[in-house]
């Protein structure tokens, strides 16, 4: 097997079966690449050609240059936005993750019912944002003295619950799974030195799901940037003074900016700027990732 | 220096104290765990209890008067201008057909990719990489206007724009299982006379049916629970999907039915659960796999 070949993305081939696929192009590959273009492609470049133009619809379009990015750039609203998306982001990523990891600890002690207990938790996951934001805002609502879109400190806590209840079960698999990779003789040795529980997991347990922290921490953080479903139904954004509203993310910013007319090339280009500081985290990541994988 | 390591059995105290913790915790995650179920069940006797008994104390279990049985349910399936089981039809089809297309179409164009490596697909491939990482908002105003031009607007049209947008996600994932069957497998195929369909279909799918059920778990997930792409793609005054429903429910607000709402959440969770209950291990194992999304 001396002609078979090793190329980029992985592929691994030979011409007894090359060649016949090729040909069937229209088959296998086409269908796909053709929505691809639909659903990603196309809309994709001309979004990013249209954050350079002012337009109503996409046929009428007038260049602007850089113009909707200054404007982009000069909107208190979306500067606003942009803080209070990370901040969401920063303070779940520390609660989701910390809570992720005690209940992936405790479950993987070896205590009768932990199976049902890692199901349990699990569930709220598997919930859609607006569902999801539609419970929690009847209950927490119940419970406070005034609604969530009447004081920001409210919709923001109302926030972390929701996105703690939604994500502490999915981070929490990804824990258990670094958890139970942990070499069982490395935490033996541990123990007849006499490290005690809290030393063990200082030292020996932490550094070694240090891959599982990495993927848990970016996961959260581009979730909470993304956030969209949830900021629509728990508060809309509201309260909103001066057109400023308190607690409005970057996703819902963009999304309103659309619904305005005369606002779709500035929202346009927000959208990239969204689109370059979602990927910048994403590149981070994978970086982090790879360095951690070169260690292990 | 030496140090003596001496291995000791724990003492009957000790191994006491251990099982004493353990119980503890058993009980203090069944707590916590009844806990974390709390809202989907307020929200259940809610939904069987009536209007004004949910605005005056939504914590109340139902009783007496505020019990209405299944009242809400049938109120919820037909009240507001929409019908609910419209909605829940659509829904049910979109999230199939397009889980179904995407599967099929990815998985093929996954191994044309693999398995052809000239540089057409190596750039596909990394372009569908890179799609993982853009943010809808990027592409929602654009995505809508492209579907409307091409009369994808429909819900029998729809799961084109799915397969487009998701490609992402499932030709990555396909692809990485691809790279781990061994080729001489479908070289014997190709020796024995079959075709690249017949290889495909019969030799190569069936070995991918771990990395089918991943990507169908996942795809289902987002497909069932999207908002914000059919609520931009769609005909909005003929098409809805349960989140664009229950979303519009809480937009008209004031005259709400609060009850037969409830009653609707519940429906929506129903197929979840169960779906959950039936493949609860393909369903995390999914999940999981997803993980690398990011």
């Amino acid at each position: 097997m001396a002609m078979r070949q090793k190329q980029g993305a992985g592929a691994v081939t030979s011409p007894l079966i090359r060649r016949p696929i090729q040909r069937q192009f229209a088959i296998f590959l086409l269908p796909t690449f053709a929505c691809f273009c639909i659903g990603f492609l196309w809309p994709f470049l001309q979004g990013i050609y249209l954050s350079f133009h002012s337009f109503t619809t996409t046929r009428d379009t007038t260049f602007v240059g850089l113009g909707n990015y200054v404007k982009a750039f000069g909107d208190a609203g979306f500067r606003q936005a942009f803080l209070y998306t990370a901040l969401v982001a920063g303070v779940s990523l520390v609660l989701i993750n910390v809570l992720a990891f005690f209940v992936a600890y405790a479950l993987t002690r070896g205590i009768r019912g932990s199976n049902l207990f890692r199901g349990v938790f699990f569930v709220p996951n598997l919930i859609g944002g607006i569902v999801l934001g539609y419970i929690w805002k009847t209950l927490i609502d119940a419970v406070l003295p005034v609604s969530m879109s009447i004081r920001a400190e409210y919709g923001f806590w109302g926030m972390m619950v929701v996105l703690c209840w939604q994500q502490v079960g999915y981070m929490m698999i990804i824990y258990i799974a670094g958890l139970q990779a942990v070499p069982e003789d490395i935490l033996e040795a541990a123990r007849i030195d006499g490290a005690n529980g809290w030393k063990t997991l200082w030292h020996i347990t932490l550094p070694n799901v240090m891959p599982s922290i990495t993927i848990c921490v970016f996961l959260t953080l581009t979730n909470g940037f993304k956030l969209y479903d949830q900021n629509l139904v728990l508060t809309n954004g509201a309260p909103i003074r001066r057109g400023i509203g308190a607690t409005e993310m970057m996703a819902l910013n963009i999304a309103k900016s659309f619904s305005t007319a005369n606002q779709r090339g500035v929202a346009q280009a927000k959208a990239v700027l969204f689109f370059i500081l979602v990927t910048a985290i994403s590149l981070i990541q994978l970086n982090a990732t790879r360095r951690k994988e070169v260690q292990q | 220096m030496t140090r003596k390591v001496m291995m000791r059995r724990p003492s009957a105290a000790e191994e006491g104290r251990q099982t004493a913790g353990k119980t503890a915790l058993t009980v203090l995650f069944a707590c916590i765990s009844i806990l974390w179920m709390m809202p989907i069940v307020i929200v259940l006797y809610n939904s069987l209890k009536s209007n004004a008994a949910i605005n005056l104390d939504t914590f109340a279990l139902p009783a007496g008067d505020s019990f209405v049985g299944l009242r809400n349910y049938v109120n919820g399936m037909t009240f507001g201008n929409y019908p609910f089981y419209f909605s829940a039809g659509y829904s049910v089809y979109i999230t199939l057909v397009s889980t179904g297309l995407i599967l099929l179409c990815t998985s093929m164009a996954a191994w044309y990719i693999s398995r052809v490596g000239d540089l057409f697909s190596r750039a596909v491939y990394y372009l569908c990489v890179f799609s993982m990482v853009v943010p809808f908002q990027m592409v929602m105003f654009t995505l809508a206007g492209t579907a409307r031009d091409l009369h994808l607007d429909t819900p029998w049209t729809i799961p084109v724009v799915y397969l487009g947008f998701g490609a992402g996600l499932a030709v990555f994932m396909f692809v990485g299982f691809v790279k781990s069957i061994p080729i001489e497998i479908e070289e014997a195929a190709a020796i024995d006379g079959c075709g690249p369909l017949r290889t495909f279909f019969s030799v190569v799918l069936p070995m991918m049916k771990p990395t089918l059920i991943s990507v169908g778990v996942l795809e289902i997930m987002w497909v069932w629970n999207d908002y914000l792409l059919p609520y931009l793609v769609l005909d909005q005054t003929k098409y809805k999907t349960i989140p664009i429903h229950i979303q519009y429910l809480q937009g008209s607000y004031g005259s709400v039915d609060l009850g037969a709402t409830m009653a609707l959440i519940m429906l929506s969770l129903l197929p979840i659960i169960i779906f959950y209950l039936a493949c609860q291990k393909h369903i995390i194992k999914g999940v999981a796999a997803g993980a690398v999304k990011g």
